[in-house]
């Protein structure tokens, strides 16, 4: 199990909760399984959000394994110039 | 500080040298061919009409006396480019902001278009399109759009991120909140606490070229775009949406591109040069004038800020909060969100809360401008600083390094922190000889650090070997300062032959897989690390080549410095096969030797900088001049150095433009006072001194060879790093940027105290 | 269309190009003459892109009408080199890695070869205010101004020896 935590609008869509109890091994399931819970974090999901594992961001690849006692943050999707 | 080394102490033979970048001769004998650099036979000229009003209905555009006009081949308006079935929000947003629907959004907001045989003949024709505005209260100011009696912009647009959702529409797009701790009980624990309000005008990105392209939709729906920006298959999957076409018959070719920063990652023009094409069923070649690229590309957020720091006696930052508002232009953005995610993020605060608002105004929609967001902040963040350092009695420095972020340590945005290089940066400061360095009268010195995050995203490059032996590298992220010869070296250096071995080119869309933009400071990440596996992808391939060759098994060869090398005593006489020798018999061996990455390059380093300033005031007129400047900043490895420092002077530079002049003027009238280089005034050469560069090298561990972006940073401290050297030369603490001379003279005028409040000691 | 026929030298070749009365020498060149490395940044005179020199003065070919280019001398970056060989600021401005994107390169070069040819031995400053009139947005100057003084000192060195 692991214990996801998140900040501004992705926070938001969580139903504001300061972290989530969630089952899943790569960041394709965490993601998954959250919007199958929240359906406001399945439209947060289209406007982007990148995943933090261990303090590495990871805007794209789904196919990431999480280790089981990570440290999981989920942001919103970050643009550059 | 020690830190991990064995990404950038390898043994590179090649990485770290300053060669020669390969599109060089062209640019230094005027060869290269930028955006309005191209012609197909029968091009049309295409001209924009735009609004000068900063708000109004549109009730009618009568176009008929236009294209009556001999000469005109078509003239387009909004009908003519209709919403597709399906179009995400964002991208209708950009196509209403490429051409008016029903409402001019601002000043200089696209309202017609006409593509004509020539400049003369366009731009009399759009002297003949007969627009009735209805002019609308309008509103330019970031604070004024967010009152409640201010003009309500979009009547569909309600602020999301608050609890309970609101029940009108409003300016106020998002509000976004990010942090960690308590910040009262933090505040309450603080011996001294700083509390300010700062603004921050509109800049440009500044790129020298405008916006340029040439159109040509065929009849049967294909077609193809020459154009300069960030990233041509982005530009090919939204102008495609935009359209109506498949993305597959869209051909998209990046010109050189003559700078962008930022502002060439969104389209603007070229979805109505298509228009017109489709409708002419010509080419045509639309260039932006100046005027129009001030008034109608994507500037910068203007913003308003206020900003609480507490410190206990001892220099440990025990609480912070900020609340920022950044203007969104006409349509919403995430620019206020960034500001909070950026704001502390070279400290370690237990207790900390940034609130972003993202606001709508009547002004052109904003885009990214290098590290989008955080300069701004990081001027009241790092102004705020200083006073709080001078407050508790501490050296600024110092007082910096105490609570700066740690590997490890949680930062304000949520995730621990990686190897990071703000606490190596502020120690490179603080022993460095500019630090000590005299000063004169009216001089003053200040520093300021910066962060920003850096991001990888889709990335395809492909290698093929010649069968001479020599090596093209194709990558699809744009070259926008010398990315080339970056990844020629790391091409070189895998395949263990020279660099001049080894021409690296710019695909078109046709040409490659999709990648993301040259944006956020990742092209020679990004496009580095697929160079990188498409190498080491040839390698096989070259192994199996020569095992073929020698008729021994695959495993018994080796690749080492350029060359296989059958390893093993049973091999022992064979003589190593150089790249030439096997590519030279690559036709009876399998074919082309070809290697191939596809990748998500994911993993980008975050990357800090700190930077030294030394300032001189002229106390009569309030001119400044900077006089001394030096950047440190970290590159995780610098693949070419000169590159890197270039990166780092041209980011400085453009910080200090930001900070001393440059700035979106608008009239009570809501248009833009200073559309032209003339009275939008960016750093010439005789403004600034030489620019020194420090690089460090703290590995990103998401790289193979330990890369960071470099490209971004430098443009984030020198706002506040010159805010705290005019604060030291003369004593007034400026709150508002630019600090332009008529700003600096009012507040000496002021006496400097008359905008400050002291700081409440507890 | 009205116009005029205007005969020129451009880079040392006799060159004749037609053009309306109202087009800008900046446009005559590009798209009568195709020069393309005259670039346009602004055509207003404020970015120096464009720079070329008429009988051998410094000027923004934007803020010059084509025809006022009749029986006059013209150079552009495009005449810079000689024969097969970079002039020594090209050379330079590729070893220094003086341009980053390149779109103002050709105006500095022209502005660069204009001063070293009134002053060959500048200053830092007397560079700095030569080269005010064109803008860069990559590099913050630092480069250019060393690779002219790079090749300010080989221009020197080699007119020594050849002396």
């Amino acid at each position: 199990m692991l214990t996801v935590r998140a900040n501004g609008s992705v926070k938001n869509a969580l139903d504001g909760a300061e972290s989530v109890e969630v089952t899943a091994s790569t960041i394709r399931e965490l993601l998954n399984r959250l919007a199958d819970r929240y359906p406001a974090f399945a439209r947060e999901l289209d406007a982007g959000i990148a995943v933090a594992i261990n303090g590495e961001i990871y805007r794209d690849d789904r196919d990431v394994p999480i280790p089981a006692d990570a440290e999981v943050f989920l942001l919103p999707r970050i643009p550059g110039g | 500080m020690k830190h991990d080394n064995s990404y950038t102490g390898q043994d590179f033979k090649v990485i770290g040298t300053r060669v020669r970048r390969p599109d060089g001769i062209d640019k230094v004998t005027g060869r290269a061919r930028y955006g309005a650099d191209a012609s197909l036979p029968g091009q049309l000229v295409g001209r924009i009409l735009r609004s000068p009003h900063a708000h109004a209905r549109i009730k009618a555009i009568d176009i008929s006396k236009a294209e009556a006009l001999p000469g005109v081949k078509a003239v387009v308006t909004a009908d003519d480019l209709p919403l597709p079935e399906g179009l995400p929000g964002d991208v209708a947003q950009m196509l209403e902001n490429s051409m008016a629907r029903g409402r001019a959004l601002y000043d200089g907001h696209a309202v017609a278009a006409v593509a004509a045989i020539d400049a003369k003949t366009a731009r009399k024709a759009l002297q003949l399109i007969e627009v009735d505005y209805e002019p609308l209260p309008h509103v330019t100011d970031v604070d004024a759009a967010m009152q409640p009696d201010a003009p309500v912009i979009h009547d569909w647009l309600y602020t999301s991120g608050v609890d309970p959702k609101p029940e009108k529409p409003s300016n106020i797009a998002q509000r976004t909140e990010f942090g960690l701790g308590d910040i009262e009980a933090g505040f309450a624990k603080a011996d001294v606490v700083i509390e300010r309000s700062y603004k921050t005008e509109a800049t440009h990105q500044g790129y020298i070229e405008p916006h340029a392209c040439l159109a040509n939709i065929r009849p049967d729906g294909s077609g193809e775009l020459w154009v300069t920006t960030q990233g041509p298959f982005v530009y090919r999957n939204v102008c495609a949406q935009m359209l109506g076409m498949d993305i597959a018959k869209l051909k998209v070719t990046s010109s050189e591109i003559g700078g962008g920063f930022g502002g060439k990652t969104h389209v603007w023009a070229e979805p109505v040069a298509l228009a017109l094409s489709r409708k002419a069923n010509r080419p045509v070649k639309l260039v932006m004038t100046r005027d129009e690229v001030f008034r109608a590309s994507g500037p910068t957020s203007s913003t308003s800020m206020d900003i609480k720091l507490g410190a206990t006696r001892d220099g440990t930052l025990v609480a912070a909060r900020a609340e920022m508002r950044y203007g969104d232009g006409a349509f919403p953005g995430i620019w206020g969100m960034l500001s909070c995610m950026t704001c502390f993020a070279c400290y370690e605060i237990a207790n900390c809360k940034a609130i972003g608002y993202d606001v709508v105004q009547n002004r052109p929609k904003v885009a990214a401008y290098r590290a989008p967001s955080a300069p701004m902040a990081a001027f009241g963040v790092e102004s705020a600083m200083d006073e709080l350092a001078a407050a508790i009695g501490m050296d600024p420095v110092e007082f910096r390094l105490k609570n700066a972020s740690r590997e490890g340590g949680q930062s304000h945005y949520g995730p621990v922190w990686g190897p990071i290089g703000i606490r190596a940066t502020l120690e490179a400061v603080r022993d460095h000889p500019h630090m000590k360095a005299p000063l004169g009268p009216n001089q003053g010195r200040g520093m300021a650090c910066g962060f920003w995050f850096n991001i990888g995203g889709q990335t395809c490059s492909d290698l093929n070997v010649g069968v001479d032996g020599t090596v093209t590298l194709t990558v699809g992220t744009v070259d926008v300062g010398g990315s080339r010869a970056s990844l020629g070296l790391i091409a070189a250096e895998e395949l263990g032959i020279p660099y001049e071995q080894v021409q690296v080119n710019i695909a078109d869309t046709g040409s490659l897989g999709h990648n993301d933009m040259t944006e956020g400071s990742r092209g020679t990440f990004s496009s580095g690390m697929a160079a990188i596996f498409a190498a080491r992808n040839t390698i096989e391939v070259l192994r199996e080549r020569a095992a073929k060759m020698w008729d021994i098994p695959v495993e018994d060869v080796t690749w080492e410095a350029g060359q296989a090398v059958a390893k093993g005593s049973a091999h022992g006489n064979l003589k190593p096969l150089s790249l030439k020798d096997i590519a030279a018999k690559s036709p009876k061996t399998g074919g082309p030797i070809a290697g191939h990455n596809e990748v998500v390059a994911d993993g980008a380093g975050v990357s800090f900088a700190s930077h030294i300033c030394d300032i001189e005031v002229d106390p009569e007129t309030g001119a400044t001049k900077v006089i001394r400047y030096t950047v440190v900043q970290d590159a995780g490895k610098a693949i070419h150095p000169d590159y890197v420092e270039g990166q780092f002077q041209g980011g400085a530079a453009q910080g200090i433009g930001w900070a001393l002049n440059e700035e979106y003027i608008y009239g009570d009238d809501g248009r833009l006072q200073n559309a032209g280089f003339l009275d939008y005034r960016m750093p010439v050469c005789s403004d600034l001194p030489f620019i020194d560069t420090m690089i460090l090298e703290i590995p990103n561990p998401g790289h193979p060879y330990g890369v960071r972006g470099v490209g971004e940073t430098s443009i984030v401290p020198p706002l506040a790093a010159i805010g705290n050297a005019l604060s030291n030369a003369v004593g007034v603490r400026m709150h508002h940027v630019p600090m332009s001379p008529p700003r600096i003279l009012k507040a000496l005028r002021e006496d400097g105290q008359a905008d400050r409040g002291p700081a409440k000691v507890a | 269309m009205s116009g005029v026929l205007v005969t020129t030298t451009i880079n040392g070749d006799a060159v004749q190009f037609a053009c309306p009365e109202e087009e800008t020498l900046l446009d005559a060149l590009r798209d009568r003459v195709g020069l393309l490395g005259v670039k346009e940044g602004c055509g207003t005179g404020d970015c120096g892109a464009c720079s070329i020199t008429l009988d051998g003065r410094l000027v923004c070919s934007c803020l010059v009408l084509g025809a006022e280019a009749e029986g006059r001398e013209i150079t552009t970056v495009e005449g810079l080199s000689e024969g097969g060989q970079l002039h020594p600021l090209q050379e330079s401005f590729i070893s220094h890695a003086a341009l980053q994107c390149g779109i103002c390169t050709p105006g500095f070069l022209v502005a660069a070869k204009s001063l070293l040819d009134r002053n060959p031995d500048p200053s830092e400053t007397e560079i700095r205010y030569a080269l005010a009139g064109n803008l860069c947005r990559c590099t913050g100057y630092d480069k250019i101004v060393r690779a002219v003084q790079n090749a300010a000192k080989q221009i020197r060195e080699r007119s020594a020896q050849s002396a």
